[in-house]
């Protein structure tokens, strides 16, 4: 928007706002921790839940004697009562240590840091290219409900919603990197880079076409929930008089979209947006499986196998802290962008 | 000025039609304030809408200053600057996000006026919200609802019209603050020479600032002459049956029958369903029955289409 404000002499006016904001900002934030904390216990005791015994996993089913398993059980520390085992966790935790994974015998916070990149890049480019493709589609479907255009991008982005990830995951990878009859594969069908990439902008254009078809599968299966969450609130500004207002005024129909009826549309798809930017860090668990995608998600699935206690305490928790920070975001960003919220 | 000749609405409802403007012959003179009166559902927002060229006739024409409103792209332009709306609620009127300095800037920004601030802080100061530069920056939601109708109206004026077309423009604000935009409405047509139609379901309203009152009945206007005639003497049973709500009256007219709906339009009279009068057994009421009105023609003197009226007056 061009805003060419002119200065006005109510400056008093701002100081009360700035500092309801400041007390709306600490309140999110302490409600924010509460749930960190409720979350920290609950993913403990979450997992003890499953089925398994991480020592016998580990042990591959090789013969080993009472005494071995016994060794191996102090040494993961699961000897300890279930209660010592949770103020150790805690303890770790408030510290900012993760433990050590059973699995692979190292930090959990290592080799999420191995990890991350990858899902970040995956995870990251996934949501920007739904997030931009569901709203576009979302302001236009809404403006003009019942339209060819709405009905098509409607119809086609809640098919894909309703097409499970794994199958077409399994179909793109089938189509475009097994390739079919005469068709060849032009993708490859796994990992993040070939083994023989090149360096510099040949490793870049390599990465990339290893992004393409999980990529593809992300933004299929999700975009939906944006295109439809914008609709209807595009669709809700449609019928308001300040919209008749400036078409009274000779504002053009594509005018009053843009510049009425979308930024005031996007305020609740901003807090969808950043509730999904949390779910980013988790990465997504199908996808990386599919397309062996060396991210978060792969590691997470991993760790439920053996089960891994400490490595699952660990990603998981990242995932869900992230997504209560994200949230508390998007609440004070709301707070910021609507005027109405921020002197309520 | 802007004059509505034979307008005709329809929209095309659950495979029905609807009729909503019928035949509606209208004028509003240079400094002139109409109110257009009915019940909810008559048309009469439809009738503002299509006068506005947000909505386009069926068929009939909308004119100002004796040619007929062009629908294409430049010259609409050019008639926004000259007619504007007034909404009933200030609040949906106004985007939420913009300040009042912006809403009132939109006018003169799409049509490229010179002098921006100027004009703004004068539509303000116009509208009784001095000194201007102290509302520049306020939100909507911060203002009082009448406070809220200025910026309204001041977004109006800005583009320097000449005719206002004013929908239920108190009929969402507190009693209190009713008659201070209601005096803003005057003052404006004494200051700038204003022409204002005001659609109003409220006579009493009509009373208070109207030169002229039509008042309509699913899509077609009724009655119609000066504010003072039809409102002491009523003609038309629909507008004695209107008045008789108001606290002022003796008796009260309480009409029968359901409201009407526009999608089925009664045959002859389409008031005859819940005339008093028929309802009575008045010997008339067979030819209100069957026999059509004519469409009330472009006078300035009273009038009213009802058989009653039309058979006192020959006799």
């Amino acid at each position: 928007m061009t805003i060419s404000t002119p200065p006005a002499a109510d400056a008093i006016a701002e100081e009360p706002a700035r500092r309801g904001l400041l007390r709306y900002a600490v309140a999110k934030v302490g409600g924010a921790l509460l749930s960190i904390a409720m979350v920290i216990v609950a993913t403990f005791f979450a997992f003890r839940l499953l089925p398994g015994d991480p020592v016998r996993a580990l042990a591959q089913g090789r013969n080993m004697t009472p005494e071995q398993l016994d060794l191996e059980r102090r040494r993961l520390g699961l000897d300890k009562s279930l209660l010592e085992q949770f103020v150790q966790f805690v303890n770790q935790t408030v510290h900012f240590d993760l433990g050590t994974s059973y699995e692979y015998k190292r930090p959990v916070l290592d080799l999420i840091g191995e990890r991350i990149g990858a899902t970040l890049l995956l995870t990251g480019t996934a949501l920007v290219m739904a997030v931009s493709l569901g709203i576009w589609q979302g302001a236009r479907a809404g403006w003009k409900p019942g339209s060819r255009f709405d009905k098509f991008s409607t119809g086609v982005s809640l098919v894909l919603w309703s097409v499970p990830t794994f199958w077409l995951g399994l179909l793109l990878l089938m189509v475009f990197a097994a390739g079919i009859g005469p068709i060849p594969g032009i993708f490859p069908t796994r990992g993040i880079e070939s083994v023989d990439a090149p360096d510099g902008f040949g490793y870049v254009l390599d990465v990339a076409k290893h992004m393409v078809l999980p990529c593809l599968t992300m933004v299929a299966v999700v975009y939906a929930q944006y295109l439809l969450v914008m609709r209807s609130s595009v669709l809700d500004e449609v019928g308001q008089d300040y919209v008749t207002t400036a078409r009274a005024k000779g504002l053009k129909d594509d005018e009053i979209r843009r510049r009425h009826a979308v930024p005031n549309a996007l305020l609740p798809t901003v807090t969808l947006v950043f509730m999904r930017i949390g779910f980013v860090v988790g990465g997504a668990v199908t996808v990386e499986a599919i397309f062996s995608w060396p991210g978060l998600g792969q590691l997470f699935y991993e760790a439920i196998r053996v089960p891994d206690f400490t490595l699952m305490q660990g990603t998981f928790l990242l995932i869900t802290v992230s997504v209560i920070l994200m949230n508390t975001l998007a609440d004070v960003i709301y707070h910021v962008l609507d005027p109405r919220v921020r002197s309520a | 000025m802007l004059t509505a000749t034979d307008l005709a609405v329809e929209f095309a409802s659950r495979g029905r039609r609807a009729r909503a403007v019928d035949g509606v012959n209208l004028s509003v003179g240079a400094g002139e304030i109409v109110a257009l009166v009915g019940e909810s559902g008559c048309g009469k927002t439809t009738l503002a809408r299509t006068l506005l060229g947000l909505e386009r006739p069926t068929s009939g024409t909308v004119s100002y200053d004796g040619s007929p409103l062009s629908y294409r792209g430049k010259a609409l332009q050019a008639y926004r600057r000259q007619v504007q709306l007034v909404l009933q609620d200030p609040m949906g009127s106004l985007n939420p996000r913009q300040t009042v300095y912006e809403a009132v800037a939109e006018g003169p920004r799409i049509h490229g006026l010179p002098d921006e601030e100027k004009v703004v802080a004068e539509a303000l100061s116009r509208a009784g919200l001095r000194p201007p530069e102290r509302f520049f920056l306020r939100y909507p939601h911060e203002l009082s609802g009448g406070q809220r109708q200025r910026v309204v109206i001041a977004g109006a004026l800005a583009l320097d019209p000449k005719v206002l077309i004013a929908d239920e423009p108190v009929a969402s604000l507190d009693a209190s603050v009713r008659g201070e935009i209601l005096a803003l409405l005057l003052r404006l047509r004494d200051d700038l020479g204003l022409s204002a139609l005001v659609v109003t379901h409220d006579l009493g309203l009509a009373w208070n600032i109207a030169d002229r009152v039509a008042v309509m009945y699913l899509g077609r206007i009724v009655e119609s002459g000066p504010t003072e005639e039809i409102l002491k003497n009523p003609q038309h049973p629909y507008t004695q049956a209107l008045l008789s709500v108001l606290p002022e009256s003796e008796e009260r007219i309480v009409l029968t029958g359901e409201p009407p709906d526009p999608t089925r339009i009664p045959t002859g009279c389409r008031f005859h369903p819940r005339c008093q009068i028929v309802a009575a057994g008045n010997p008339i009421a067979d030819k209100c029955r069957t026999d059509l009105l004519p469409v009330l023609p472009t006078t300035e003197g009273s009038q009213a289409a009802c058989h009653l009226v039309t058979q006192r007056q020959t006799r």
